[in-house]
């Protein structure tokens, strides 16, 4: 069988050994899910005939792009072939006047910035991993990043696709120009986890680089009056591009390693970015630092130059990591909540922490109300991987019982397929595996995503106030739509 | 001298060095490192990336996977160009896991008859031996100066020393090796600032002691007296990264017996060579602190200091004419990754007047030189000059200036074979240069 595929792509570009398996087992996230083989296609026809070929076997099929995905949306939780896009990284066109480029899937997210800003020109979707992850997983995973705030998330930013379904045939939705006639395909599959099709080519727009931009930190003695500024700056209507929290114990980590000048002794930082015409920026930042002084932060620093701005970044994007270094497991979190309830879910998730033996690290993108919870552990101590995973799940179902999400970026995949019952009734479920259906009728794409196949899940329950099903998701386990759900199983390695 | 090595390095220590499982467990397989990684971006293959080297390496050694051809290959395909540590947010130290890799490699895989045998002649046989490497040398010189080069090569003898099969890649051999027999003190010029001890390498004394030279002119005119003990030989780098650690711990001992023979406290401990460097500011890891040389090791980090580094410290003082050029500045591997200096030789060459300074694209990119990798994965490496070669024709500089030998070796092959002809200095020659015309 595999033979069929090494005629598509040759024999090298088709791994099947258990030892080069192994490296494709793990992404970003805390899951492992091991596929029977590899297959790294070249172009869009060999992804075609891949997709044929796995139609034709009845082979599970994935795709994965750099693998930084945090909810394992790219690991082969029923085996099968992984299609890996990391050869197909040229960007095909620019188009500088109208401002888009044509790019493969594996390009990585800031080599495209990289390549147009000569001509003052950025990819704006700005993900803290994008140095390594793919545009193709970003569109997958509708990725958003610090200056969403201000561009908005990566469907804001593409204009066309060209996908190869499950059965192998290849379809370009959307166009060149903002809102195509017709149903918005494009908007369906940015997000779609890889659950519809393999993206094959994407349109992608650009953003002109702002004029100015005005990089501040503020210093305050705890998160409280962090969390009540960016509450307050909402109330005054000003959106800065990127609004960033960081809690004192995450500060201390990221300034023992980077060393970008931040004040270890803070009980909570923001880091906020304005930019636009000079005036406009100007104003922004002075109406900011008001803001931030009015309740009561201690300093509001402005980065003098592009060093100290591209340090305080630096720090921020490399925070997950940092944390790396205090214990050998970290688990991030990823959820939603209307940013004017930050004050209270900060003190409870602190709360839910404590009480199952952790702290909790807090860095997240507070202009949107997402959060990133980070509990360090190490899972050779017995029962801590478990405390962890109760008190990440009590913390979701905090997000959800406060009206907001259990993810805001990261992805559903296969970490919170048994969760999103805390958000969707059964029918509106079923809505989404019909929309599925439609386009991946045989399952074999993606196959154990998104929706719950998990049995582990007991214990979790939906909370009073949320927007979930009042019965434990017990009920809701083993749902799944296609062929492949009886056969295969929710098998989960 | 010979003869101490020779005794002490005859017991193979039952070496049992392995990395900790905390050591792997700081990589949390985030994947930030990817794209920085020079064999990644070429193959976009995890088993050639950091992250995936790490998985294998600790299933290696947890004893999950085998350590077979195929996990050899790819840890011989990695530069140690530590580009993954400057990137990793994680703080994983991957150079010390490579190495510890390589090390067990070399203790326990048997590689096939030639490569082995190459490897065993180079590094237990000529390499801690200043006479024969010198002997060699020797007639290296007289091969290229006699044509007979095509013969050297037929022999091997090139492949062995560590050098390309390619003429454009060979180090022109010195007609007089820079000499560490006897002491040698270089005083200060003018009022004296510091006083240093000067490490002067192995290969380099050789092929390099024009630089050799260049850099105590410029340590001299800045105010330091420099000096160079004898009995130093090679700091044990290229041991290192090729997994000959009980030799390489030998190299080490001799450096720090000369260095701190009679006890008389040097300001500094200076070198030009940023991979030597990297490896001597990391002599403790090669004497754990269960070790009795412990101590010592890192006495002699907390002195070392590469030259551009130091220069940078100790501010420049020496008068200097304008020399009216346009330049591009490759970071050296070991020392922008190895040793985290960036900034400094920066700030030295635009410390020269009329020098105008172009930052390349992916400056800090291995070249492809790395130690020895040019000739062991010599595809690969002409691979990376080539892309080097693309970012610095860019720039339209016409001096590429870097700050370690062997990447002054692999770049002049890429000026000539992919270049525009660009002159390739490192910094120190650059500022040699300034002082020079200054006093001319
Ligand atoms: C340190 C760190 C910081 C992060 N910060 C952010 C952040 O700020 N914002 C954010 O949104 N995310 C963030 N992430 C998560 C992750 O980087 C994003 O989800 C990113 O979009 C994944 O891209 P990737 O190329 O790594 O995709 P992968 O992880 O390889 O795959 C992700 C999903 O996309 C699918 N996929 C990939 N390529 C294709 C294709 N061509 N066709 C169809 N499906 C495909 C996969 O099947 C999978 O479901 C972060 C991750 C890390 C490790
Ligand atoms: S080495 Fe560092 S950057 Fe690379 S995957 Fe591991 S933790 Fe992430
Ligand atoms: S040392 Fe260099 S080549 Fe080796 S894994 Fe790290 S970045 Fe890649």
């Amino acid at each position: 069988m595999i033979a069929g595929l090494e005629r598509i792509v040759g024999r090298e570009q088709v791994l099947t050994k258990e030892e080069e398996l192994r490296l494709y087992e793990y992404d970003g996230s805390v899951e492992t899910g091991r596929p029977d083989c590899v297959v790294f296609p070249g172009n869009k026809s060999e992804v075609v005939e891949i997709a044929r070929w796995s139609n034709r076997n009845g082979v599970p099929m994935v795709g994965r792009g750099a693998g930084t995905g945090l909810s394992g949306g790219a690991l082969a939780r029923e085996g099968g072939v992984q299609v890996v896009f990391s050869r197909m990284n040229r960007i095909l066109a620019v188009d500088y006047e109208n401002q888009r480029a044509v790019v493969e899937p594996g390009v990585v997210n800031l080599e495209l910035s990289r390549a147009v800003a000569r001509a003052g020109l950025q990819y704006a979707p700005d993900p803290s991993s994008q140095k390594s992850c793919t545009i193709g997983g970003n569109v997958s995973e509708n990725a958003g990043g610090p200056h969403t705030l201000r561009y908005g998330v990566t469907t804001n930013h593409i204009l066309g696709l060209e996908v190869v379904m499950p059965d192998g045939e290849m379809y370009r939705i959307g166009g060149a120009a903002v809102d195509a006639p017709g149903y918005d395909l494009v908007g369906l599959f940015v997000g779609s986890e890889g659950t519809l099709g393999l993206v094959v080519e994407i349109t992608a727009k650009l953003t002109r680089l702002p004029e100015s931009v005005k990089t501040l930190l503020a210093v305050f003695e705890t998160t409280d009056d962090a969390t009540e500024t960016v509450v307050a700056l909402t109330a005054r209507g000003i959106t800065p591009a990127a609004c960033e929290m960081m809690d004192g114990w995450t500060i201390r980590v990221v300034e023992s390693w980077i060393r970008a000048g931040l004040p270890t002794d803070a009980g909570a930082l923001l880091l906020i970015e304005v930019d636009g015409p000079r005036e406009a920026a100007e104003e922004q930042a002075a109406a900011v630092v008001e803001t931030c002084r009015a309740h009561k932060a201690r300093e509001v620093r402005t980065a003098k130059d592009e060093r100290e701005r591209e340090a305080l970044w630096k720090a921020r994007k490399n925070a997950f990591g940092a944390v790396g270094r205090v214990a050998p497991d970290c688990y991030v979190q990823d959820g939603v909540i209307p940013r004017t309830r930050l004050p209270e879910t900060l003190r409870r998730i602190g709360e839910i922490g404590k009480r199952h033996g952790f702290e909790v690290g807090n860095i997240f993108h507070a202009g949107d109300g997402n959060l990133h919870p980070m509990l360090c552990f190490d899972r050779r101590e017995p029962g801590t991987f478990e405390r962890a995973m109760a008190a990440a799940s009590e913390i979701i179902a905090l997000c959800v019982e406060l009206g907001g999400s259990i993810t805001g970026e990261h992805g559903v995949g296969m970490e919170k397929d048994r969760l999103m019952p805390l958000l969707f009734s059964e029918t509106d479920l079923e809505l989404m595996k019909r929309v599925r259906s439609a386009f991946n009728p045989s399952g074999l794409l993606n196959p154990g995503k998104l929706f719950p196949v998990s049995k582990s899940c007991g214990e979790i329950r939906a909370p009073a106030m949320g927007r979930g099903p009042s019965e434990p998701i017990e009920g809701a386990r083993n749902e799944r739509v296609g062929s492949d759900a009886e056969t295969r199983g929710g098998t989960q390695r | 001298m010979a003869t101490e090595v020779q005794q002490t390095m005859a017991v193979k220590a039952g070496e049992t060095e392995l990395a900790d499982y905390r050591d792997f467990a700081r990589c949390v397989h985030c994947g930030l490192c990817l794209n920085h990684c020079p064999t990644y971006r070429l193959w976009g293959r995890e088993a050639d990336s950091p992250r995936g080297r790490i998985r294998q390496m600790f299933l290696v050694d947890s004893g999950e996977m085998a350590m077979d051809a195929t996990f050899v290959t790819h840890i011989d395909r990695c530069l140690d160009c530590r580009a993954c540590e400057t990137a990793c947010p994680s703080g994983v130290e991957y150079g010390k896991l490579v190495e510890l890799a390589r090390g067990r490699i070399e203790r326990e895989y048997r590689r096939t008859g030639m490569a082995r045998l190459g490897r065993e002649i180079f590094y237990r046989r000529l390499l801690p031996y200043p006479k024969r490497m010198a002997a060699l040398g020797g007639l290296m010189r007289l091969a290229q100066r006699s044509g007979m080069q095509k013969l050297a090569q037929s022999t091997g003898l090139l492949k062995l020393m560590g050098l390309e099969t390619r003429a454009e890649l060979l180090p022109e051999i010195d007609r007089k090796f820079f000499s560490t027999e006897t002491t040698r003190t270089f005083p200060a010029r003018g009022v004296r600032r510091a006083r240093v001890a000067f490490f002067a390498g192995c290969v380099a004394r050789m092929t390099f002691s024009a630089l050799n030279d260049a850099t105590i002119r410029v340590l001299q005119a800045n105010g330091c007296e420099v000096v160079v003990p004898e009995g130093q030989w090679c700091c044990g780098a290229l041991a290192v990264h090729a997994g000959y650690r009980d030799v390489a711990r030998e190299l080490a001992r001799r450096n720090l017996d000369v260095f701190f023979a009679g006890g008389d406290g040097f300001d500094a401990i200076v070198t030009n060579a940023a991979g030597c460097g990297s490896t001597m500011k990391e002599y403790g890891l090669l004497f754990g602190p269960e070790s009795e040389d412990h101590e010592r090791a890192k006495g002699f980090e907390d002195k070392l200091r590469d030259v551009t580094e130091f220069l940078d410290e100790l501010g420049l003082t020496a008068p200097m004419q304008r020399v009216p050029l346009r330049a591009t500045y490759q970071d050296s591997c070991h020392l922008l990754h190895g040793q985290k200096v960036r900034e400094a030789p920066r700030r030295l060459i635009q410390a020269v007047k009329g020098v105008e300074l172009v930052e390349m694209e992916l400056s800090d990119q291995c070249c492809g030189s790395a130690g020895v990798y040019n000739v062991t994965q010599t595809e690969t490496a002409m691979a990376l000059l080539r892309k080097k070669m693309e970012c610095v024709n860019a720039t339209a500089a016409q001096v590429i200036l870097t700050a370690n030998p062997g990447c002054l070796l692999q770049l002049r092959a890429g000026a000539k074979l992919a270049g525009d002809g660009q002159e390739v200095l490192h910094v120190v020659e650059l500022l040699d240069r300034a002082i020079e015309q200054e006093r001319a």
